[in-house]
């Protein structure tokens, strides 16, 4: 295999420049995937039926806690990925093992999120604002479980197999991955909870 | 037994019951045909394990044709059933059936597949590459559509077809008003098929952006390339919005969620929006890829190079982008006001001017050329003036004001097939006589090959312009008979002798195949049409790496000039060259997911689970895998080469 010793390690194959280019038109992709889902939740947002509305169920204190995992997340994921430039596997893997534990959290506070909602009237089925709510929340939800799985998997390579073009190219695109979800999580914080709230 | 009545069909006939028969046959032969002849080795390592960009390409190929048989068979049954008034061929439901899956089959499983099939085997040639980007995951493309489509092929055996029309809409969609599983397939099916091209979406931007040989700028890419670039990057921004929706009428279905209900809610138009602003860019998703294929045969058989390429170019570009701002022509009559209706009416007139440039592209690339015509050609010549009236008559349809006349009337279903059948179907024909002789190392006969070519136009003709008149007389679509007294009559009974003349095109095709199989020569060289771009530079059978050393290019039309200008394209010396390995996996996941989809439409959670934990398996097992695929020896190489020259 060729490779090019003037690039960081995750872009020194081809095929490992291919991937990057790839994942960047994957996320592309998810971006029209979660805007239709926001379009849809905005359409349907004061549609509640019987059922509760938004500002009814939205409580700030779960909401802003799990921003913040998530954003700490997205910040010690970007650590790994500079400690992996300055091929320091110990503190990538730390690093790593720290953004993978805040996601855990984020996930359980959001499943306690969930639970609440439905506590209060708001299930999936009560009406088209509860379903789109859901929805987005867990499509978004799923994802970072999924990067939680990925993450965990790329950790053992990691340690198994130490820095290598392919691990270091799936590591940075992981981290492509978090970023990504990140954002996603920053626009339905805005525009589905504080707007919501207001 | 309770458990086995989901799997009956609600509304059962004869012609059901034979089908299930004749399924059961032919599933029979097929095994004991390759146990007989010892062929499941060699089945699964060629094909079911392949990543070569070619033999998918040829693998989407026959399953497009598979399905332009059942399609076919579809429509034959349809205009059976409306040539005379108060025909009993088909009842209400089973005519609502055939047209629900005639529509997507054609659309989704037919054509969505011929053009995958046409760019799989020819833009890693045009470019020079050794494959595309992501080999395996190409595989999986096929395998997930390949699945997707069987299992929508299924419900006509096992618990019912859909029958909501192809474009499902809601509350019809809805349990309430079809309560079989037919729409569950629907959803279901599309989604597996929709999961496919998305990644197909994705591999061939990469391909095209960054695997060109050497030389080979933007600018100087063959147009085929040009439109399959701008294809798939409508393919990667418009079906996520399509699985969105599918998974919304998914969950409405299955989990009581009020998307789309009227309750609660609910919002029967937003489906109506979602799949329109799929719908819509996925139109020029099958046509823009037919446009590339005109354009390389039209400079090959005019013998000249290609009229206004940078026009051509940016008439794609801005093509793609309206694509996105035109869906709401699909339901004018929905009340969105006059307001929203003029806006959408000026962006879809305003697609007919980039498409009206082409069309003069193309006539004064054919000016003062030195046509030859041969079935390619005849095709792409159809073409223009077929496609030009049925794009008219969009225009037509644009108007919002009118569409009211218009709309929903047999008058707009002589539109799009006068589109579609030119735009996409003698596309998909002239590519596939093309490049032929590159697949499969002869020519298909051309005497044979243009009965079939008079027998499809004229019966195109024939079938779909006197639906313009009863259209316009008042004839709804989707309807499954209509009274003596409306006089449509005389006009189905010159649509039925038209779709049966296309019929005859068809099967015309089938035996050219058969014959030109048994009779052909095989000693054509490896351009025998004297073309342009870089496929036909390799030898034919193109070897597994398709270029022993990679071309270099300076011009659009590198292979031209090489044969003509003096450019040399091979200056490497031969080396050794690596290739990625086979793989089962891509089978096996998508055999999995055709379980999940299976699993999801009957509601057998147990079969949910399992498969869903077999795809996170083959997931694991993958990003676990270290695969650096395989060497071929330069001795290799050279006695390739050798053989394949001396071939000649
Ligand atoms: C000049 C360009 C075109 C214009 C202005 C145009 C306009 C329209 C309009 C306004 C409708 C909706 C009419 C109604 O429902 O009352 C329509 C339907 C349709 N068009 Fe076109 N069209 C154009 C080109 C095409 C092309 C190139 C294709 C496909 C290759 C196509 C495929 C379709 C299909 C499939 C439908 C019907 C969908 C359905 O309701 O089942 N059109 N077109
Ligand atoms: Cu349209």
């Amino acid at each position: 295999m060729k490779l090019d010793h003037s690039q960081p390690l995750e872009y020194s194959s081809e095929q490992g420049r291919l991937n990057i280019l790839g994942f960047w038109i994957f996320i592309g992709a998810e971006v029209m995937l979660f805007g239709t889902l926001f379009a849809s939740y905005f359409t349907l947002e004061g549609r509640h039926g019987s059922g509760p509305s938004g500002a009814e169920i939205f409580e700030i204190a779960p909401v802003l806690f799990e921003t913040i995992l998530l954003l700490t997340s997205s910040f010690t994921v970007g650590l790994a990925i500079h400690a992996m430039r300055l091929n320091n596997k110990k503190a990538m893997m730390t690093f790593f093992i720290i953004t993978l534990v805040l996601g855990l959290a984020f996930l359980s506070v959001e499943i306690y999120e969930f639970t609440h909602y439905i506590h209060e009237g708001a299930g999936l089925t009560v009406s088209a604002f509860s379903s789109a709510l859901l929805t987005t929340l867990g499509t978004h939800g799923l994802h970072v479980t999924l990067g939680l799985f990925w993450g965990i998997f790329i950790l053992i390579q990691v340690a198994k197999r130490g820095f290598t073009p392919e691990t270091a190219n799936k590591s940075f695109i992981f981290s492509l991955y978090w970023h990504f979800l990140d954002v996603v999580w920053i626009f339905i914080f805005s525009f589905i909870y504080l707007k919501g709230m207001m | 037994m309770e458990f086995f009545e989901r799997f009956a069909i609600p509304h059962p006939s004869p012609i059901i019951y034979a089908s299930m028969v004749a399924i059961g046959i032919t599933l029979l032969a097929i095994i004991a045909g390759l146990t007989f002849f010892k062929k499941w080795g060699y089945l699964w390592r060629e094909w079911l394990t392949t990543v070569d960009h070619k033999r998918i390409g040829i693998m989407y190929l026959i399953s497009a044709l598979l399905m332009l048989f059942r399609g076919g068979v579809d429509a034959l049954m349809m205009r059976a059933q409306l040539a005379t008034p108060e025909a009993q061929l088909l009842d209400s439901q089973h005519y609502n059936e055939i047209f629900t899956t005639h529509g997507v089959v054609m659309i989704i499983f037919m054509a969505m597949a011929f053009i995958i099939a046409l760019m799989n085997f020819v833009v890693p040639l045009q470019i020079g590459a050794r494959d595309v980007a992501f080999p395996r995951l190409n595989a999986l493309s096929f395998w997930l559509y390949f699945m997707g489509a069987m299992l929508f092929n299924l419900s006509f055996v096992i618990g019912g077809s859909p029958s909501s029309g192809w474009t499902s809409y809601f509350p019809l969609a809805g349990n309430e008003f079809s309560p079989s599983v037919g729409t569950n397939y629907y959803m279901i099916a599309i989604q597996i098929a929709g999961i496919g091209t998305l990644i197909t979406g994705i591999n061939f931007i990469v391909t095209i952006l960054k695997m060109r040989a050497p030389g080979m700028k933007l600018m100087k890419m063959p147009m085929f390339t040009w439109s399959a670039l701008i294809t798939n990057l409508i393919i990667t921004f418009a079906f996520p919005v399509l699985t969105v929706a599918l998974a919304m009428g998914t969950m409405d279905r299955l989990f009581g969620t009020q998307f789309f209900t009227t309750g609660n809610g609910g919002m029967d138009m937003l489906w109506a929006n979602l799949f329109w602003v799929w719908g819509h860019p996925e139109v020029y998703i099958l046509v823009l890829p037919a446009f590339g294929i005109y354009s390389e045969i039209i400079s090959t058989f005019a013998k000249r190079n290609l009229y206004g390429y940078k026009s051509m170019v940016a008439s794609m570009v801005i093509i793609s982008l309206l694509s996105f701002v035109v869906w709401v022509h699909h339901f004018f009559t929905m009340g969105q006001g006059a307001m929203v209706n003029s806006i959408f009416s000026i962006t879809t007139m305003a697609i007919a001017v980039p498409t009206g440039i082409k069309i003069f592209n193309w006539l004064f690339t054919l000016y003062k050329g030195s046509i030859r015509f041969t079935v390619p050609m005849m095709y792409s010549l159809g073409f223009l003036p077929i496609f030009t009236i049925g794009g008219v008559t969009g225009v037509m349809l644009g108007m919002s004001a009118a569409d009211y006349q218009y709309h929903n009337t047999m008058f707009l279903v002589a539109h799009f097939h006068l589109v579609i059948i030119p735009g996409v179907v003698f596309a998909m024909l002239a590519g596939l006589t093309y490049w032929w002789p590159k697949m499969f190392g002869f020519m298909l006969n051309e005497r044979i090959g243009k009965w079939a070519f008079w027998f499809i136009s004229v019966g195109t003709c024939v079938a779909f312009f006197p639906m313009f008149i009863s259209g316009l007389d008042g004839q709804a679509r989707r309807m499954y008979t209509y009274s003596e007294s409306t006089g449509f009559g005389f006009w189905n009974m010159l649509s039925f002798v038209g779709a049966v003349a296309l019929a005859i095109g068809f099967i015309i095709i089938v035996y050219n195949i058969y014959y030109s199989t048994r009779y052909a020569s095989r000693d054509i060289g490896s351009d025998p049409w004297d073309a342009r771009s870089l496929e036909w530079a390799t030898h034919t059978p193109v070897p597994e790496y398709n270029f022993a050393t990679i071309p270099e290019v300076d011009s659009s039309e590198a292979f031209w000039d090489s044969k003509y200008n003096g450019h040399k394209l091979f200056k490497g010396k031969l080396k050794e060259i690596h290739m990625p390995n086979n793989s089962g996996v891509p089978f096996i996941m998508s055999a999995l997911f055709f379980v999940l989809g299976f699993s999801f439409i009957f509601s057998i959670w147990i079969g949910v689970i399992v498969s869903l934990l077999g795809i996170c398996a083959c997931l694991m097992h993958r990003s676990f895998e270290k695969d650096h695929g395989r060497h071929i020896s330069l001795e290799e190489v050279e006695k390739t080469e050798s053989e394949l020259r001396g071939g000649k």
